[in-house]
């Protein structure tokens, strides 16, 4: 069972120690040299050409992406293609402003209703997660296990099932054609709520009741002293969060125009072809940069989080 | 996991109030958004609904004609086969072994091609870019390129032509496979004990392949467990990729997925009781093999 001690100094301290001690020698060159538990140099080099190659498959279509983006027209339109992009310009990205000043919604309309759903949706899974994880996780009451049990199951209530009796239950409720009918789905994602949980029971219970205020209520002991603690966890669930929401279209559960998320308006300007392949591109860069850079930021975090996100057997 | 706060005691339900209150907001959440819509489709499979009118119950009729009357759905079944037995479980061995072979490099390299791996999944949109690579016109990329480099003498219809769609559903479907399964993965392996590597050694493991099976698999059972989850929901959950890619409908369904036609029934035609039948059909797929993923994990290492 891979278990993280919170004390415990971080992945790139030990890291650090551990070379104090071992040769001090350059990573990457001790990682070729190192004869530790008969590994061949061999093997080496051909794991080091694959994983190259690799790479390059995964990064073509977005390097691909990245330099229509700045494609002039008659570089876009120019046969044969070229991958890289010579006279690099804005025009794509002036073109895309024009589609949007002729459109019924204004573009300022369209990306302030994804920055709504993403931070109401992610700041209200954050909390109502956490919440429901914390007993979960820390204390046995009537009820937990089975709790803890659906909840595993229902990890696999992928969206696709469970996508028109949503949309039967959202329309009972009055709810299709507003935020509400992507934000309050999203908070009932278990995803989160396991993560969370699964990071709480790492906190030893002794250090939550010594840390705890004299006579603090849980909801106190939650908000002061758990999640101060479970920080690389919200983290974790704040980029997750941000990703899954930043991607919702609603298509199905939203009509009205001005209504709707930049993403549902990407898929629109690229089902329109070959003729606004750049202008696609250059939606698509804001689309992959803005989650990209918040996951570069957040990542050491991430990696101490998911590691206990396994499932217990 | 035993290390729970000295209890209030398991059935004091007035000194427990506080904790059924934090869980209430999500759990009335969850009932509504999660368990509710599970319970209602195996139910609504049973009956004929258009949302307007009251749902009228048909026993079994939406299973018999879903099963023995709907060709289009039986090809739906073996698209989604199909696609999902391969990029399944060759995504999910490949998120592994991805994970598995970035893990011994330096910290700083690592990240990077972390991020490299993940990229196509950070948003769920950067797919749309194989609308251009594999357009059909001499002005997509790939036809640009072959047809310049002489392998072909006039332009392929990569989306709209039968015969390559499924192909292309699975390349985009395995760009996009290392995703939440392969983080954790990442993550897991850099917990396993370095000195099991060491002490095994002596103990006569001789190679990597050894040293995989005896000691990394065994340490990382739970990642492998939340793996084998996301691979199989989004494996056979494909239907986004299609409709993006080969458009709805694609040619005489060819790329048609279970998940399309659900979408067909539950948002286009407001079938909801045969989409429902379509879902429940789904799920247990999903339970199914779910089941036996889970049955053969247990296996690894031993």
């Amino acid at each position: 069972m891979a278990i993280i001690k919170l004390n415990q100094p971080s992945i790139g301290t030990q890291r650090q120690i551990v070379k104090k001690m071992n040769k001090p020698s350059n990573a990457f060159i001790r990682f070729f040299t190192d004869k530790r538990s008969a590994r061949s140099v061999g093997g080496n080099i051909i794991l080091v050409v694959c994983l190259a190659l690799m790479a390059f498959l995964f990064l073509f279509p977005v390097i691909f992406m990245f330099n229509n983006a700045f494609k002039p027209l008659n570089e876009l339109l120019k046969f044969p293609p070229d991958l890289f992009v010579k006279n690099p310009t804005l025009d794509n990205y002036y073109d895309l402003g024009a589609i949007y000043s002729n459109s019924l919604v204004p573009l300022s309309r369209y990306i302030f209703n994804t920055v709504f759903i993403v931070f109401v949706g992610t700041a209200g899974q954050i909390v109502f997660s956490s919440m429901a994880a914390y007993p979960l996780a820390k204390y046995d009451f009537f009820g937990s296990e089975f709790i803890s049990k659906l909840i595993v199951m229902a990890l696999m209530f992928s969206s696709a099932v469970t996508a028109v009796p949503n949309y039967i239950i959202l329309s009972r409720l009055g709810l299709i054609d507003s935020y509400w009918a992507i934000i309050l789905p999203a908070y009932s994602s278990t995803l989160g709520l396991y993560l969370m949980k699964n990071f709480m029971e790492q906190i030893p219970s002794s250090l939550i009741e010594s840390a705890s205020l004299d006579g603090a209520n849980e909801f106190v002991t939650l908000w002061r002293v758990v999640m101060p603690m479970v920080k690389p966890a919200w983290i974790t669930l704040f980029i997750i969060s941000f990703q899954t929401m930043w991607g919702i279209t609603g298509g199905t559960y939203i009509y009205k125009e001005e209504l709707k998320p930049l993403s549902y308006t990407l898929l629109q300007i690229a089902s329109s072809g070959i003729a606004r392949q750049g202008v696609m591109a250059a939606v698509s860069i804001i689309m992959f940069l803005i989650p990209t850079v918040i996951f570069i930021f957040m990542q050491s975090n991430v990696m101490q989080t998911m590691t206990t996100s396994g499932m217990k057997d | 996991m035993g290390d729970k706060i000295r209890a209030n005691g398991k059935y004091n339900f007035k000194r427990n109030r506080n904790l059924y209150l934090m869980m209430l907001p999500f759990l009335i959440l969850f009932f509504t958004f999660n368990v509710l819509p599970v319970l209602s489709a195996i139910v609504l499979s049973f009956t004929n609904f258009n949302l307007l009118q009251m749902p009228v119950f048909v026993g079994l009729d939406n299973y018999r004609k879903l099963l023995l009357n709907d060709n289009i759905f039986i090809t739906a079944v073996k698209n989604t086969f199909v696609i999902a037995v391969i990029t399944g479980p060759i995504g999910y061995l490949l998120s592994f072994l991805m994970a598995w072979l970035i893990n011994e490099l330096p910290r700083k390299i690592r990240a990077i091609l972390t991020i490299v791996f993940y990229a196509p999944s950070i948003s769920g949109n950067v797919y749309l870019i194989f609308v251009i690579i594999f357009s059909g016109d001499p002005y997509g990329y790939l036809n640009a390129k072959l047809l310049d480099w002489g392998f072909i003498d006039k332009a392929i219809l990569w989306l709209q032509d039968t015969r390559y769609m499924i192909p292309i559903v699975v390349i985009v479907s395995l760009w996009m496979s290392l995703g939440f399964g392969f983080l954790s993965f990442v993550a897991g392996l850099q917990t396993v004990d370095k000195t099991q590597y060491e002490s095994a050694a002596i103990d006569g493991i001789r190679n990597r392949w050894q040293e995989l099976w005896y000691i990394t698999l065994p340490n990382m059972k739970p990642q492998l467990m939340f793996g084998a989850v996301m691979s199989i929901t989004s494996s056979l959950g494909v239907g986004d990729i299609t409709v993006a890619l080969m458009g709805f409908p694609s040619t005489n369904y060819a790329a048609h997925t279970i998940v399309n036609h659900l979408n067909d029934y539950g948002s286009i035609r407001m079938e909801m009781g045969y989409a429902s039948s379509v879902a429940v059909v789904l799920f247990a797929i999903m339970m199914l093999s779910n089941r036996l993923v889970q049955k053969f994990l247990k296996r690894v290492g031993t």
